[in-house]
């Protein structure tokens, strides 16, 4: 037999040993997607950056209006800042059930992660309420335009995480801990926990260094 | 019920207008009465509009950049006569109005729906083949981002017909494009055909990533890459980096348009300059975005129509990596009149200088690649050469733009707009054209004809000069950018040259557009058997022409930069028995019907058509978790068509081969 094209250097493949590859292939799907998911937050990251540079530069542009030693009141965000992050380590006691094919207990923790996040939003949602009808909204300054968009686009990215988290909740429900919503599992996972750190990033940066 | 929406919103007292529209509506009756004849529906919705396979997709990519630079030149030559006309006083036959439209809507569609297509088109084609893949490494995913754009694209030439385009330039500076000044629906057709369209690139780039840093043949280490799939792996680094900050820097400007916030408005704190920076901390990546790539397009031409091996392989690899790198460190010199202050401007004005450093790396590495090479004087070298020449004068004046000092002089005049169509036409643009013509026929099996291939070339080329060269002079006397009328008697013969100069180009479009029909035409004749009809060194001449569906019948191993040339060396066969089953994903309508309600959600957008932006979101919302509900295991070829399919190709292949000999 003359030599092949794609050869191996130990001799020609074996249809098995190319079906063996194949299977390994399907294996990889996972791990492929977890790292296409991480590339996309890290632009994810970006869009973030690119928001809290444009803070920066507005933080002081209040226009005679409102600034943010009159508006944040600290414990308040104390509180929201504890329930995100308790839902970090509730999402993360789902993921360890979730890897041990308990289900119904996967499913529970992720309930309460979903209920942690949900009362995050409705706090946020209450504090801009409160700052809209004080004459504090949006329109009133570019200082509170920064304001409202930075603190708003990450309370859309876990609103989104949220509706994420309803639709897997019933995938496993229906489909059981397969190997597909493993994969989805933990890269909602991930956003989860991105989203905790950006948060930081914003109790850190938006309260904290508006109120000292 | 319709929002902003009114009858009024059609420009229909406006002839030229209604006479493009209807020259497309006339173009879009002429295809689907074809597809109808000929009952090819059922074909183009199954093979091509669902279709997963990378292939498909890329060529898609660039049959949507193809039609974009006829509409983008087209809005091109209306701009030139209009200043030939209307350089001695005269007012033209655009009003004012409309001809900011066209400037602004030639740079939007040339940069976002003609370049970039083009790019990730090629990139989509060849990449997976040249590291030898089935495919990139989320299908489906793939074909989403490519209706994405789509859509932006079309939601920019639904503006002609309903409402407006822009009148802004193609960046959209406020606080012109802010609510004040522009009240029409012009800016928001181009925010949010662009931010459709910058999710479908963000998409493709995170796919392409993980292509290249997970689908390589065994073998092939990251410095046995081809250099078209480093130049990618690069440019699509920065799409990730880079395109967020176009997102961010959009979505705040719709803010202010939508919602009343003041980022960028005059009052209420608003800093406009910060848009600038936003935009460009994008725009100057984007530039590389385009312009890598087709270095890497170079690069192959180069090499294998030397009959050589890359000169300095590692030097370009590095070379573009120190590019991708620099690229974020520039931007800066967009607006050095702007005022940052000395120490600012001379920083960015010496990074932008060292940036011709690694590019001038590349140019001496093709030339030495060349060197004591056997050059082939085929069409894609000839644009090849086109570039190098062409390039290297577009780099110099770039670099005379980055001293601020001169750049206070030049800033927003000719000069400038010169200087950056010589490196985008000459650069990318011809890049394109030459892979476009290097892989036409690994693309479809057909090798481009020769002689009008040449007649294009040479026709841009001249006319490229006749077009640009004034401008340079132009801009040294005091021409500034997006004028509508003149009555400086000076400039006017420059202006008439600069004119013909557009007519010549038209030219090259036109022997373009006849190459490619006479080529199908005379197909028997240019079919290209062997599968490699440049003696080409990369993996995808491994492969028949065009390749089937799964590309490989095998996974090669690689053992050498030029891989396929390393096989042919040690004089390897492809395997003719002995092929295992291979499983291959399953075709989705669901890009393009997420594709098609983002199109209703960006209408409704620019109108202030609420229940139909819930509509376009909740639909493109729901697709894709139903797309998700189901499971997607694709399906399994099994052997016996593996080997019926190579063994026909074995046989085309030979017969290919004995009339090369003959």
């Amino acid at each position: 037999m003359s030599a092949h094209l794609f050869e191996a250097p130990g001799g020609i493949v074996a249809p098995q040993a190319e079906a063996h590859a194949a299977a390994a292939e399907h294996h990889d799907a996972g791990q492929m997607v977890s790292l296409g998911f991480w590339i996309y937050l890290m632009s994810d990251c970006i869009l973030f950056a690119g928001i809290f540079a444009t803070y920066a530069v507005l933080s002081h542009a209040t226009a005679g209006g409102p600034t943010s030693h009159e508006l944040f009141e600290l414990p308040y965000v104390l509180a929201e800042t504890m329930i995100l992050l308790a839902s970090s380590v509730t999402y993360g006691m789902g993921m360890l059930a979730a890897v041990a094919q308990k289900r119904g207990k996967a499913l529970a923790w992720l309930a309460l992660t979903g209920l942690l996040g949900l009362s995050f939003i409705v706090m946020e949602l209450n504090e801009f309420h409160h700052m809209i009808a004080a004459g504090a909204g949006p329109d009133r300054s570019a200082f509170l335009s920064a304001f409202f968009t930075l603190v708003g686009t990450h309370g859309l990215h876990v609103s989104a995480g949220l509706l994420w988290l309803v639709v897997l909740m019933s995938q496993v429900a229906v489909k059981g801990l397969t190997e597909t919503n493993l994969t989805r599992l933990s890269c909602l996972s991930m956003f989860w926990h991105f989203l905790d750190i950006i948060w930081i990033g914003v109790f850190t940066i938006v309260y904290l260094m508006g109120v000292v | 019920m319709l929002g902003k929406l009114t009858l009024s919103a059609i420009p229909y007292h406006e002839p030229i207008v209604m006479g493009a529209v209807g020259m497309m509506a006339l173009g879009a009756l002429a295809v689907v009465a074809l597809l109808t004849y000929f009952s090819r529906w059922r074909w183009l919705w199954s093979e091509w509009l669902t279709s997963v396979d990378h292939k498909n997709i890329g060529i898609m990519y660039i049959i949507l950049a193809a039609l974009m630079l006829l509409r983008g030149f087209a809005d091109a030559i209306m701009m030139r006569t209009q200043l030939a006309l209307a350089s001695g006083g005269g007012a033209g036959y655009l009003p004012p109005e409309h001809y900011d439209q066209i400037f602004t809507a030639h740079g939007v569609i040339m940069i976002f729906f003609m370049a970039m297509p083009f790019i990730i088109g090629l990139m989509n084609l060849v990449v997976p083949l040249q590291i030898g893949a089935r495919d990139v490494a989320f299908p489906f995913l793939n074909n989403l981002s490519f209706w994405l754009t789509a859509s932006g694209a079309i939601l920019v030439n639904i503006s002609l017909g309903v409402g407006e385009f822009a009148r802004t330039g193609w960046l959209a500076y406020p606080p012109l494009s802010g609510l004040a000044y522009s009240p029409g629906v012009g800016v928001d057709y181009y925010i949010w055909s662009l931010q459709i369209s910058g999710l479908g690139t963000l998409l493709a780039g995170v796919n392409m990533i993980v292509t290249i840093l997970q689908m390589r043949a065994p073998g092939m280490t990251l410095f046995r890459m081809p250099i078209f799939t480093w130049t990618a792996l690069c440019s699509n680094i920065l799409i990730v980096a880079a395109f967020p900050v176009l997102t961010v820097a959009l979505a705040l400007l719709g803010l202010d348009r939508y919602v009343g916030t003041h980022f960028f408005t005059n009052d209420a704190g608003g800093n406009a300059m910060m848009y600038i920076n936003l935009i460009w901390i994008w725009g100057h990546p984007e530039v590389y975005i385009l312009v890598l790539p087709v270095f890497g397009v170079f690069s192959e031409i180069v090499s294998t129509f030397s009959t050589k091996r890359l000169f300095g392989y590692h030097a370009m690899v590095w070379a573009t990596v120190c590019i991708t790198i620099l690229s974020f460190i520039v931007w800066l010199h967009h607006f050095f009149t702007m005022g940052s202050g000395a120490n600012v401007n001379a920083f960015f004005g010496i990074t932008t200088m060292i940036i011709s450093v690694p590019t001038g790396v590349k140019v001496f590495n093709w030339l030495f690649t060349m060197y004591r090479g056997r050059v082939r004087m085929e069409t894609p070298i000839l644009w090849t050469i086109g570039f190098i020449v062409t390039f290297v004068i577009g780099g110099m004046t770039g670099v005379l733009l980055a001293v601020p000092g001169a750049d206070f002089v030049l800033h927003n005049s000719l000069f400038l707009i010169a200087h950056f169509h010589n490196v985008i036409i000459g650069g990318v643009l011809w890049g394109c054209f030459a892979g476009f013509t290097y892989w036409f026929p690994k693309a479809t099996g057909i090798k481009l004809d020769e002689r009008l291939g040449r007649y294009a070339f040479w026709c841009w080329f001249v006319g490229f000069y006749l077009a640009f060269m004034p401008l340079y002079v132009l801009g040294f006397m005091g021409m500034t950018r997006r004028l509508n009328h003149s009555d400086n008697p000076l400039w006017q013969p420059y202006l008439y040259v600069a004119a013909i100069g557009a007519l010549v180009i038209l030219c090259g479009i036109v022997f373009q557009v006849l190459q490619v029909l006479v080529s199908i035409r005379d197909r028997e004749k240019n079919r290209d058997l062997t599968g490699d009809p440049w003696g080409g060194r990369t993996l995808e001449w491994a492969m028949a022409s065009p390749p089937p569906f799964y590309n490989f019948s095998e996974t090669p191993r690689v053992t050498d930069i030029d891989a396929y040339w390393d096989m042919k060396a040690k004089g390897l066969k492809p395997r003719t028995e002995g092929f295992a089953p291979i499983h291959m994903p399953s075709n989705t309508p669901t890009g393009v019907v997420v594709g098609g309600f983002s199109i209703v959600l960006g209408f409704a957008l620019v109108w202030h058509i609420w229940w139909m932006v819930g509509l376009g979101l909740a639909g493109m919302v729901l697709s894709a978790i139903i797309h998700s509900w189901f499971d997607h295991h694709g399906y399994e070829v099994p052997a016996d068509v593996v080997a019926r399919t190579e063994a026909e190709n074995a046989r085309r292949a030979a017969a290919g081969t004995a009339m090369q000999e003959a």
